[in-house]
């Protein structure tokens, strides 16, 4: 909750509280210490931490969508459980992501609704298809991979609700990583045709997977504001470049590439060199014309009404329960 | 104005598990769920889906009450400049065994 007061009758007090507030703030910032959802805090910070954790927590509702698309066609009961598992973490995910937004003031009802009504964005990379029983190894491997390069600095993020939830998701998303790598592990190590299949799939999300990190520095107008606050730790150009590092010995051991000419080791500078991205591509997904956008969004509006009686009975035996208990607590005071 | 009927909010619950016998409740998280039963069983899938715990509370949230974060200081002041409090404070002791 905001200590900023509204009432315009004292506004001299206000302008003291909200002083003092920001000085609290700024001591705790530069001490790199943690902000609880009662200390003051800038009006931008809240509103900057309620649309990223808000954007992360849609990100992992609608994450589940690619991959869940596939329980019913694993090609084994173990990936079918595994899959499973890793469907329901997503979804973990995204309530402790909602539940640590909430602490900022805003209701859960409220972040359902934006992202039902489109006005809340959430990551591109799921706007893709999973065509084929490789592309769930390339999205555990490059997605997940992706994501936990970007949410380990998370877990020191100032805001001290969104570092604990970040802590529990990272704890669980590496075994999301390693089973991904494995499916295509033994694909590429399986027939030549599966081979093939798994390199198909590399190639389709090694370039949406490195544009996961967000557009380039220059180009980045809000992160700059996130570092001072000790929310983002890193640029979006540095976790791309450690992401691509780690992924280019891990695609040798696959004995699968990367589909990137460009692609080599940089003696001078320590780490590997690689291409332009597309950002056109990037930009349109976002904006909406990404092959799956609107598929994405149709399922979640189709999932939320269907689920509704579920949540209408479980209010109507809620109500139910109380009101008994109401009314046996009046006839024992009768009884009496 | 909403294209979507988003139901009303469930009240909010405050989760706390044991990871352990002996060890005690430690708060986890939080979730909505239109009553305590289906919390309980909620939180058991939100945050025990590794073995985290052997036992989980669920509390209203709105049953909570807490120190006000505006008066840390002088909340908590009694506890500051009482270092006696401490075994380290005591250095005479220092050589001496099993002290």
């Amino acid at each position: 909750m905001s200590t900023t007061s509204i009432h315009s009758d004292a506004p001299v007090a206000d302008l003291d509280e909200q002083r003092a507030g920001q000085e609290r703030f700024d001591q705790i910032i530069a001490e790199d210490s943690r902000i609880e959802p009662s200390d003051w805090m800038p009006e931008g910070y809240r509103k900057t931490l309620v649309r990223q954790m808000s954007q992360h927590a849609h990100s992992e509702i609608i994450g589940m969508q690619p991959e869940a698309n596939w329980i019913t066609r694993a090609p084994s009961l173990k990936r079918k459980m595994i899959l499973m598992a890793k469907v329901q973490d997503e979804a973990g995910h995204g309530l402790y992501l909602y539940s640590a937004t909430e602490t900022l003031g805003v209701p859960r009802e409220e972040l359902v609704r934006q992202l039902l009504d489109g006005e809340a964005k959430y990551s591109s990379i799921f706007n893709y298809p999973a065509m084929t029983w490789a592309d769930v190894g390339a999205i555990g491997w490059l997605v997940d991979g992706a994501a936990i390069q970007n949410q380990v600095p998370l877990c020191r993020a100032s805001f001290a609700p969104y570092g604990r939830a970040m802590v529990r998701i990272c704890k669980e998303e590496s075994f999301h990583q390693r089973q991904g790598w494995e499916i295509l592990y033994e694909l590429s190590h399986g027939t030549p045709e599966q081979k093939a299949m798994a390199q198909d799939a590399v190639n389709r999300f090694y370039g949406p997977a490195l544009q996961m990190f967000g557009p380039p520095d220059d180009d980045s107008p809000n992160s700059q504001q996130s570092m001072a606050w000790n929310i983002k730790r890193f640029s979006n150009d540095e976790l791309r470049q450690r992401f691509v590092d780690m992924i280019v010995p891990q695609a040798e051991a696959l004995g699968l590439t990367l589909p990137d000419p460009d692609l080599k080791w940089n003696e001078e500078r320590g780490h590997y060199d690689f291409g332009e991205l597309d950002w056109d591509e990037f930009m349109s997904v976002i904006k909406g014309k990404g092959p799956c956008n609107v598929q994405r969004m149709q399922h979640r509006r189709a999932a939320h009404e269907n689920g509704a009686w579920v949540r209408e009975a479980a209010a109507a035996y809620a109500e139910k329960q109380a009101r008994r208990q109401q009314d046996a607590a009046d006839t024992h005071l009768i009884g009496a | 104005m909403s294209q979507h009927n988003v139901d009303a909010s469930w009240p909010l619950y405050e989760v706390f598990v044991r990871s352990s016998r002996g060890l005690s409740h430690v708060h986890a998280g939080s979730l909505h769920a239109p009553d305590a039963t289906m919390a309980l069983r909620n939180a058991r899938d939100l945050y025990t889906r590794r073995n985290e715990g052997t036992s989980v509370w669920v509390v209203p949230s709105d049953a909570i009450s807490s120190s006000d974060p505006d008066s840390k200081g002088g909340f908590f002041e009694s506890s500051q400049g009482k270092a006696f409090r401490h075994a380290t404070y005591y250095t005479k002791s220092e050589g001496v065994k099993h002290l």
